[in-house]
């Protein structure tokens, strides 16, 4: 018999590889990594903020990482500063602010490590309703707004030209990041999450021909990559964000060097 | 109102600078506008500001009801990252009939690489392809910015040429912004030269005479324009690479009149 919080992992693992994959597709090809990682770091923030007031962890996080964004957005449109120096400023700031926060919590048991690195452990029934609720938000923005999307990524003026409404798309594309992010972090953890969004996206990158079937693809390497880590971690007791992002690299490493190898021959 | 877009009365100013002051601009059926104009002069903001990217800080920019705008940038950077066909690409937010896609491609010459991913095209190809992506919609104007910048001179000889064509051939207005001034001129019908303002506008022979074109682009300029007219028709009678040059009969005669005239 399966224990049931394994069983619970496993369908918040699988909920985040469905939804990291196709959106890490986008990460991948505008070069959202490091934003991601700063999205990621503001979460500390919300969780922070979460505890403090006792309002929702989820909730604490959408908001923060939220804020994050669109303060970013603002930022970028005085043009006075570079993006990564704004991303650095923000999420160092952010990062720095939420670990202060959390000092004052010295009545509640907190465990930082969990939230670092995940731990599957602390998966709860509630956290698969926002896992699934949000997922199903972004693959249903994401698939309503899949070719502007595309397009807006090939050639923003293009898509300016055609219609498209690129502000909101890019503001669009934060928001499904700081969903993704927010429902993420017990199971990989914060310092890991960006992995989970370029690294099934990566591999998939190396078979496929079209922009859809790369998003298809990111989605099943993310979800093999679960399977495979959370296994892992069950059956040597490490950490479940290491041990999935773990098994995407070696995945990664396996196509890249069947793809040089193909490319060869 | 006759006009399918036009700018009335523009004015751009951007960090305490003028970029644009006082344009007017209108495009009607059938025109075929260039505009000229040095590095800086406002060339591209008037064009977004047309293009409705970018609201202007004084005047207005009308559109007619239901114009269809085709637009072709100045070039696509094809990502290695992003896996995509050209097929896909064309179709990429539009509904194009398998047919209506078979025929812009023949007509943009890209029938051949259909299937290839895009980020394996060469310069001519790409603007062929942004070209072909234009046309599906079966547009009423088409705008162009500065589309041949960065193919040798071949490419922008053939892409001119197609261009040309594309003109002869189908019901549609062209404004489009070029630097090569010695490849447009025999096209056009209509050239404004722009630096902040309307410097000059009409025919691309009596600009070539106009002073305030040879101010701004210097005399020498304003003769070799004369000689490029001139060379480029005796160039594409010869230029069998070109797969695009054998419409261009009655236009080669209207210049040879012209000369001799």
């Amino acid at each position: 018999m399966v224990d049931d919080f394994i069983l619970r992992a496993l369908a918040a693992g699988i909920g985040v590889a469905l939804i990291a994959g196709p959106l890490g597709c986008f990460v991948v090809w505008r070069r959202m990594a490091y934003f991601g990682d700063s999205l990621a770091h503001s979460a500390l923030l919300g969780i922070a903020l979460g505890l403090l007031y006792g309002i929702n962890i989820n909730l604490g996080t959408v908001i923060v990482c939220a804020a994050f964004a669109l303060l970013l957005v603002w930022l970028q449109q005085r043009r006075v500063l570079a993006t990564d120096t704004l991303l650095g400023i923000l999420a160092h700031a952010a990062l720095s602010i939420g670990m202060v926060a959390l000092s004052f919590l010295n009545n509640v048991s907190f465990d930082l490590y969990s939230y670092l690195f995940g731990d599957i452990l602390t998966v709860r029934i509630s956290d698969l309703y926002w896992i699934y609720g949000g997922g199903l938000m972004v693959i249903g923005l994401l698939i309503l707004n899949w070719s502007s999307l595309t397009l807006m990524t090939l050639h923003e003026d293009l898509a300016r030209a055609e219609g498209v409404n690129t502000v909101w798309a890019n503001i669009l594309l934060m928001l499904l990041m700081t969903i993704v992010v927010a429902v993420s972090i017990r199971i990989v953890g914060i310092l890991l999450i960006t992995s989970m969004l370029i690294i099934p996206a990566a591999t998939a990158r190396q078979l496929v021909t079209s922009p859809e079937s790369m998003a298809i693809w990111a989605a099943v390497f993310g979800l093999i990559a679960v399977i495979a880590g959370i296994s892992g971690s069950v059956e040597f007791d490490t950490p479940s964000g290491p041990s999935i992002v773990t098994a995407a690299a070696i995945m990664f490493a396996l196509f890249s060097t069947f793809a040089v190898v193909r490319r060869r021959a | 109102m006759t006009d399918l877009l036009s700018a009335n009365h523009i004015s751009v100013y951007r960090d305490g600078k003028t970029i644009l002051e006082d344009v007017s601009l209108s495009i009607g059926k059938q025109d075929f506008i260039t505009i000229i104009g040095p590095n800086g002069a406002g060339k591209s903001m008037l064009l977004k500001c047309m293009m409705g990217f970018y609201a202007p800080s004084r005047g207005d920019v009308a559109r007619r009801e239901g114009l269809k705008i085709g637009y072709v940038p100045q070039r696509l950077v094809a990502d290695h990252t992003v896996p995509i066909r050209v097929r896909r690409f064309l179709t990429l937010r539009k509904r194009a009939a398998k047919d209506a896609l078979m025929k812009v491609a023949a007509e943009t010459a890209i029938e051949e690489i259909l299937d290839q991913p895009i980020h394996v095209l060469s310069g001519g190809e790409l603007q062929r392809v942004l070209l072909a992506r234009a046309l599906l919609d079966d547009p009423d104007l088409l705008v162009l910015d500065e589309p041949a910048q960065n193919l040798d001179v071949t490419g922008q000889l053939a892409f001119y040429k197609l261009i040309e064509k594309i003109y002869a051939e189908r019901d549609v207005s062209i404004l489009m912004v070029s630097h090569d001034l010695h490849l447009v001129m025999s096209s056009t019908r209509e050239v404004v030269c722009l630096y902040h303002h309307i410097c000059c506008h009409g025919e691309p022979s009596m600009v070539t005479r106009d002073p305030e074109f040879i101010s701004l682009f210097g005399n020498d300029m304003a003769r070799l324009m004369a000689v490029y007219n001139h060379s480029h028709d005796h160039d594409h009678n010869h230029d069998e690479a070109a797969p695009l040059h054998d419409h261009g009969h009655s236009h080669d005669h209207e210049h040879m009149e012209k000369l001799d005239g």
